[in-house]
């Protein structure tokens, strides 16, 4: 299969209102008769969902999550990007768009982050009409923050719960749905199999978490908004639940799987504390506006940082990276975070630290607008240290935080599966190798609110589309599987947990698949994958019966599909010989230790297709070109 | 440290449920409660008993889905946050803890220390909403909202949906947590359109799922992990009276024309 991305001709500006004059239409008369599946309501999901049903489409609608309103975008803490130029500091569509490209490291699809960057502006006059409670100014007009990898202030922000109002936001509007009965709502619901009868995608397979029943829904269309892969590495910024299973089971369908290796690694998380860590926990990106980050100049300098003088201190960002300082964007900040570790220069338990400052903005602006600004932070991290930072400094390390990489989508947003959409952190589209701070709101409304709302339409208004119910074959075929799936592990008895699989996994995945990839490591890491995988098979041990809520069972479900797609994660890696982005191969640096790029021979998406159990993946390239934006070293010095 | 754990445990709906007792030895005062509670997991899951259930997600104190009693105190002693932002450093050696689910008609009990808080989404549905389609919203600056107004909504709107303060409340009454969102969309300009509507539907639906009413008692402000204030509640009842009156002057007003 060649790969089409369905990018509409004409210059960028004019490509998305081409594409909307050109797409098929489906009359209001008509859309009742069509149905939708929307899988996960996180930003995009609620958005879709409730934007669909706004138009007259029937919509079903799953979360995992005992209520829509728990997916894990409510946790985004920071902002959402909008090219709006309240500021009057030179911001603009064509800005926004170049900063994304660039901060992508030049691995992103410039037509679809130009449509990002256009529909932005909307995002946010949606979102304050629906009653999202955005920072204001004493004049009454929105307030801006400024962010990592940008020199405008074009972040919007609700305190430092951002995420968490967008997605009232969106699941307010879902719920309005739910009530005229334009959406039927399945909560603590897992889907574990897509349904593809005739070559389109037509339905699901879900469990009913409380339950244990396995039931089947058909659609003429399906869309996927269940997010990322992090939690591969076990020990990640994203929810317990947080899983691949969705998109995995879709890429074993027929779904190429995109850039897997791409893994967004956060400068600003608390560090771990003990083997029984269960999840790392962020420090908004936006602490950098007034933290400023340092390490002893001396190695293994055990002083507590009140008694370390100023002349003592590196402020590596502010030293490196002059223009930028502490907003460097942030792959090149965990990197150097690392680089402080490995020197011996670290802070805190095991020297897997670094400072994060508010001394001097205390100083200058005073506790009192410092808690106002990041007051629930404050409070988060001395819940959890049992330190008062507003007295000594936060300790941060990097951890997991996102994935670039998903399933592959075209400009429509639909996969190789005709009738498979999928949107958000799920899909690969928009943030190349490095996602910027404030830019996954962003993306998860622009898919859900403006994009796929006119890209489904015009699937289901070409027509050809045969009757299916869940009476179908495939849909027997489909629930066999997972039916054979849940008995297998069940039946297994062995001696070890989901939890501890999955430990291992994950600790095997951040030491050589981390921060840092070598082609040493990576073999090592595709060598040791497939044994954990047998004798998880052989040994793993779920308790419970399978119509129960069953919540080992959950577990071993979702790390048996982690056990696949590390592998293809680690495979990407490794035939990706560069480094870009959230990818940093060690053998591809710079002098002075950036990330190396080889566009020659690397300026393409990878594109996975599934080869089947046991046997190997066959690589697709998309070749990405770039017309508006020149291929450049990414600086921020 | 080592805890000693009395924990509710209920198969389902229909099983009439009983406390269990375990230990769990070398508990680390950097652990969080539910950290401990996967140590505990752990440990049965060796012995082959089934382990405890409970939820959680996020673990980072927003999310919502986390939640139990501890000792008769909803999200624990350490009150102003959810049980993932409890750590073992707030108890010593030997403590004795009672856990058990939240406990209301209008929460039948799921698993364990899983409870059904489905009724929350309905009370939402009832009109916990701006009624504006997507495409359809004028520039977000078109409507300046005063900063003080924009702030008191923000504080409402931080609700994040435990049920904690159904828990805590004598009378299972779920008043903070209607009033919360009555309250973030009353104060902004663009929820006053629905305002009558909102408050008469929200709070309709609140005794319709069978919640108690409020007497102003205070528990839920106490324990709740997004310090929503018995304010909410005052501004709510404040829309209730005017929506009442509004309803029988709209009524009236429709039967003459």
């Amino acid at each position: 299969m060649t790969l089409d991305s369905k990018i509409p001709s004409g210059p960028i500006e004019q490509k998305w209102q081409r594409a909307k004059d050109e797409y098929k239409l489906v009359n209001p008369a008509n859309k009742r008769k069509f149905s939708v599946i929307v899988v996960g309501t996180g930003l995009a999901g609620a958005a879709a969902a409730a934007s669909l049903a706004e138009m007259g489409y029937k919509v079903k609608a799953f979360c995992y999550q005992d209520s829509a309103r728990r997916a894990h975008s409510i946790a985004a803490q920071g902002g959402i990007n909008a090219a709006k130029n309240y500021q009057n500091d030179g911001d603009s569509v064509f800005r926004l768009f170049y900063d994304t490209i660039k901060g992508g490291d030049f691995r992103a699809r410039e037509a679809n982050v130009y449509r990002l960057a256009e529909v932005s502006a909307n995002i946010i006059d949606q979102c304050v009409a629906q009653g999202v409670p955005f920072a204001r100014e004493y004049g009454g007009v929105l307030a801006n923050r400024s962010f990592g990898g940008a020199q405008v202030s074009r972040t919007f922000y609700a305190r430092g719960q951002t995420g968490q109002q967008l997605l009232l936001g969106a699941y307010q509007a879902l719920m309005r749905q739910v009530a005229t009965g334009q959406v039927e709502l399945y909560p603590r619901t897992e889907m574990l199999e897509l349904v593809v009868a005739d070559g389109r995608a037509r339905g699901v397979v879900v469990r009913n978490l409380a339950t244990g029943a396995i039931e089947s829904y058909a659609a003429d269309a399906v869309v996927l908004a269940t997010g990322g892969y992090g939690n591969v590495f076990y020990l990640s910024t994203n929810a317990k639940g947080c899983n691949t299973t969705a998109i995995w089971r879709a890429h074993r369908k027929g779904a190429y799987f995109a850039n897997p290796c791409y893994t967004q690694i956060h400068p600003t998380c608390i560090p771990r504390s003990g083997d029984y860590q269960s999840k790392l926990t962020l420090m908004s990106e936006s602490l950098r506006n007034d933290g400023r980050i340092w390490v002893p100049k001396k190695k293994g300098d055990g002083r507590s940082p009140e008694q370390i003088p100023e002349d003592e201190r590196d402020y590596y960002l502010e030293r490196v990276y002059p223009s930028y300082g502490n907003l460097a964007p942030r792959d090149v900040s965990s990197r150097q975070a690392k680089y402080a570790c490995d020197e011996g220069r670290g802070v805190g338990p095991g020297g897997l630290g670094v400072y994060l400052d508010f001394s001097e903005a205390i100083q200058r602006l005073g506790q009192e607008l410092i808690a106002e600004r990041y007051g629930n932070l404050f409070d988060m991290y001395a819940r959890i240290t049992g330190e008062n930072p507003y007295r000594v400094p936060m300790r941060i390390y990097p951890a997991v935080h996102y994935t670039m990489g998903g399933l592959w989508v075209d400009y429509q947003l639909q996969s190789t599966i005709p009738g498979l959409f999928v949107a958000g952190e799920a899909n690969f589209s928009d943030h190349g190798a490095n996602r910027l701070g404030a830019s996954a709101l962003m993306q998860g409304l622009a898919d859900g609110y403006f994009v796929l709302p006119y890209t489904i339409g015009n699937y289901l208004g070409q027509g050809g589309l045969g009757k299916v119910d869940a009476g179908h074959a495939a849909f027997r075929e489909a629930e066999q599987q997972v039916d054979e799936r849940a008995r297998k592990l069940l039946s297994i008895n062995g001696k070890r947990s989901a939890d501890s699989f999955h430990r291992e996994l994950g600790t095997l995945m951040w030491e050589n698949c981390g921060m840092a990839r070598s082609e040493k490591s990576l073999k090592e890491a595709l060598a040791r994958i497939p044994a954990i995988r047998a004798e998880f098979w052989e040994n793993v041990r779920v308790l419970g019966g399978e119509e129960e809520l069953n919540q080992e069972l959950e577990k071993a479900g979702r790390v048996a599909d982690f056990l696949e797609l590390a592998e293809l994660l680690c495979a990407d890696a490794l035939q990706r010989n560069e480094s870009c982005g959230g990818h940093f191969r060690v053998e591809h640096a710079t002098p002075d230790g950036e990330a190396q790029r080889n566009d020659a021979e690397y300026a393409y998406v990878s594109a996975w297709e599934w080869g089947g159990a046991g046997k190997p993946w066959a690589l697709h390239k998309e070749s990405l070109t770039f017309d508006t934006v020149h291929l450049a070293t990414r600086s921020y010095k | 440290m080592k805890i000693i754990l009395e924990i509710w445990r209920q198969k389902d709906a229909q099983d009439s449920g009983r406390f269990v007792r375990y230990e769990v030895p070398d508990v680390s005062e950097h652990m969080s409660f539910l950290e401990m509670l996967d140590v505990l997991n752990q440990q049965l899951l060796a012995k082959g008993e089934e382990p405890v259930a409970f939820d959680s997600d996020c673990r980072e104190g927003i999310c919502g889905t986390c939640g139990f009693v501890i000792n008769g105190s909803a999200h624990g002693p350490v009150h102003g946050g959810t049980v993932c932002q409890l750590h073992m450093r707030s108890f010593k050696d030997g403590d004795r803890l009672r856990l058990e689910p939240w406990r209301a008609g209008a929460f039948p009990v799921v698993r364990d220390l899983i409870v059904n808080r489905s009724a929350f989404d309905r009370i939402i549905m009832a009109g916990g909403f701006v009624s504006v389609r997507t495409g359809s919203a004028v520039d977000g600056n078109t409507l300046p909202v005063p900063k003080p107004d924009a702030d008191r909504s923000m504080d409402m709107a931080a609700c994040i949906g435990c049920g904690a303060c159904v828990a805590a409340c004598p009378n299972a009454s779920a008043m903070l947590f209607t009033a919360a969102k009555v309250s973030h969309l009353g104060l902004l300009p663009q929820g006053q359109p629905e305002r009558h509507q909102r408050a008469l539907g929200m709070l309709g639906q609140m005794e319709a799922e069978g919640f108690g009413h409020c007497t102003g008692i205070g528990e839920c402000e106490a324990v709740c992990p997004a310090h929503i204030t018995l304010d909410a509640i005052a501004r709510a009842n404040g829309d209730f009276v005017k929506a009442v009156v509004w309803h029988r002057e709209a009524k009236a007003g429709s039967g003459g024309g």
